[in-house]
């Protein structure tokens, strides 16, 4: 009986559409490996041409340098003068003070929220604040560096009286804006998913639900929050739209808040346009991709690593 | 607490300090200090809303969304600039959806979750999603632009001015589809874990053969979830600006994009260099506020779709 055979009708197809699906699931682990093989490709003459070393040697992109004889050896970023200057220190310190405002401005905001919304809220208002941070984290970042550029600048210049409209204050608030969401997401998923046999336990010998909230569910979830703000961290160092449009882009070195300042995202985004290909300059400018995405990369792998246990750890607990 | 304490009997228990549970403070403070982080984030979204609702509403018009910019973006529309977003993510679309999907099935349906290959393929997903854009705007000029459309320029365009080995709409699309492949990925494998085992069991009793499984069974079961990724994937990447500078975005162009290597122009890339290079901020304010409003409508138009639809997806899940 000819219907009742079940033997599919193509051994074939099944074997070609499986391997097809196996080789597109590697699509995302070959995009990760292209994308650093080819920008690194980009920024090894710095480590073998010596006609590229003669301006931009790795020395010469870390430490003080002599550019005209008679003058104190400086740290200097400008790659368009007559000696193009290659230093990526000013950068450096215009990275880490941006990221650290946003970090000042968004972690107290994030984390709070994220405490209110597992411990305190009732549903109806946990129903509430979950799409407004979703819509806050659809905003393009392109819109927040408008908004900065615009609206948040002039107010930070006329209520502190500054002489600088586009500083490190203004792209770090900004940049906070565009981090909140993502360390609200991470550190209340940590939370929820403190296992029920902990709150339980603490409510039975007497513990009133703030007291659950603060010495069990809290010290329970903070490698997660922990990890949440490591992953704001790393996008806030990689963020490029809002500080290129908010920072002012001068490259220099000041620790102060109110001076304009340049991060490495928005360098390249400010100067691969004009570059020659293959210039010395231009090999600069994909070795600070390349930081980009190492460091980008080791923060991830790091929260990835810490969220990874903290799952396996509730869940062993629950079972 | 010491043992000694736990053997006396219950009824000599005369509540020492030790015991007493009464809480020393109601909560109050924590309560109200972490309700306040909330109402600051909700005001700050009430005021960029706001603000750009105001300024953009006024100039907003069937005229401004229809017609080219004129006279330097000093007047005129933003009708180039709405085509060639909507160009970029319907070809960035085309190119990530089957990746995302084929993905997702694979990691769901094909292999044991901690199989080392899948925890490569993880760890590369969750990186890919961290990788800054400014990076992968880098990446589609030294790979896709350079290295592929220069390949095909020297195989088949010898000598004369470049084809492909330049910014176009094509590169640039490649460029968004693979920053926005884990949005699909994680939304389509969200997907995949509600379908009910029975529907797929049911399916292989009747005899039906995996990949027949898969495409009756399987796949129109995860739609509204492989829809809710396909939409975060396209507003995501109608708003990315940073690997679109390099890969293919024009600031004016007195023509259309036509072909896959024409460049185009693009909302979110018009509101930075009208923002930042603007001989006359003043003048051109107006039109820069309409279009961040138009920008932002788009997107959040197309979140709240997503998230409609993923919501309506988790409630089913609860249902089965």
């Amino acid at each position: 009986m000819e219907c009742y055979n079940f033997k599919p009708k193509s051994k074939f197809r099944e074997f070609v559409g499986e391997k097809l699906i196996a080789v597109t699931a590697f699509t995302a682990l070959v995009a990760i490996l292209l994308i650093f093989v080819f920008i690194f490709k980009e920024a090894t003459p710095i480590f073998t041409s010596p006609e590229v070393q003669e301006e931009a040697s790795l020395n010469k992109l870390t430490f003080k340098q002599v550019y005209r004889e008679g003058r104190a050896a400086k740290w200097k970023w400008q790659p368009e003068s007559e000696v193009p200057k290659f230093s990526l220190l000013p950068l450096f310190i215009g990275t880490l003070k941006a990221a650290l405002v946003a970090m000042l401005f968004a972690v107290p905001l994030g984390v709070g929220a994220a405490i209110y919304a597992s411990e305190f809220a009732s549903k109806r208002m946990r129903e509430l604040i979950k799409p407004v941070v979703e819509l806050l984290a659809g905003i393009p970042s392109v819109v927040l560096g408008f908004f900065a550029l615009l609206v948040l600048a002039t107010a930070l210049q006329q209520t502190l009286g500054l002489t600088f409209r586009l500083n490190a204050l203004n792209a770090g608030i900004a940049l906070g804006i565009a981090v909140i969401p993502i360390i609200f997401t991470v550190a209340e998923d940590a939370m929820t998913s403190v296992p029920h046999s902990l709150r339980d336990a603490a409510l039975a010998v007497g513990a009133n639900p703030w007291q659950v909230s603060f010495t069990m569910v809290l010290p329970a979830a903070l490698p997660g929050i922990a990890a949440g703000m490591v992953l704001g961290f790393g996008r806030a160092i990689g963020e490029t739209m809002i500080v290129l449009m908010a920072s002012g882009n001068a490259a220099v070195i000041s620790t102060s808040l109110t001076d304009s300042m340049r991060t490495f995202s928005a360098t390249i985004a400010a100067e691969l346009a004009e570059v020659v290909f293959g210039s010395p300059h231009y090999n600069v400018l994909f070795f600070i991709g390349t930081l980009l995405f190492i460091f980008t990369f080791l923060i991830n792998l790091a929260g990835d690593l810490v969220l990874a246990k903290l799952k396996e750890r509730f869940q062993g607990k629950m079972g | 607490m010491n043992i000694a304490a736990d053997k006396r009997p219950t009824a000599a228990i005369g509540y020492s300090a030790t015991y007493q549970y009464k809480p020393k403070s109601s909560g109050l403070l924590p309560r109200s200090l972490t309700f306040l982080a909330v109402l600051i984030i909700i005001a700050i979204l009430a005021v960029i809303m706001f603000n750009i609702v105001c300024g953009g509403i006024g100039v907003i018009s069937w005229e401004f969304l229809t017609h080219p910019p004129e006279r330097g973006m000093e007047a005129g529309g933003i009708f180039p600039a709405i085509f060639g977003t909507v160009a970029l993510v319907i070809l960035m679309t085309i190119a990530v959806i089957p990746i995302g999907v084929l993905t997702a099935i694979y990691l769901q349906e094909y292999t044991r979750p901690d199989s080392k290959g899948i925890r490569l393929i993880r760890l590369a997903i969750n990186n890919l999603a961290g990788v800054p854009s400014i990076v992968f705007g880098l990446f589609g000029l030294g790979f896709f632009i350079q290295w592929i459309g220069g390949g095909i320029d020297s195989l088949f365009f010898e000598g004369g001015r470049p084809v492909w080995g330049q910014p176009a709409i094509v590169w640039a699309a490649l460029t968004l589809a693979l920053l926005t492949l884990p949005v699909v990925i994680i939304s389509t494998e969200e997907a995949l874990r509600t379908i009910p085992r029975e529907l797929k069991d049911a399916s292989y009793a009747l005899g039906a053969t995996k990949l027949q499984t898969i495409r009756r069974v399987i796949l129109p079961q995860a739609l509204p979830g492989i829809l809710t990724g396909g939409i975060l994937a396209v507003s995501r990447g109608a708003g990315e600006v940073a690997p679109i500078m390099f890969t293919g975005a024009a600031y004016y162009l007195p023509y259309l994009p036509s072909k896959l290597n024409d460049q185009f122009m693009e909302l979110g890339y018009h509101i930075y260099v009208m923002a930042t290079q603007s001989p006359d901020v003043e003048a051109t304010k107006p039109i820069l506020y309409g279009t961040v409003l138009v920008l932002l409508v788009l997107t959040f138009m197309l979140n709240s779709a997503a998230i409609m639809i993923r919501s309506r997806i988790r409630s089913r899940r609860v249902n089965v």
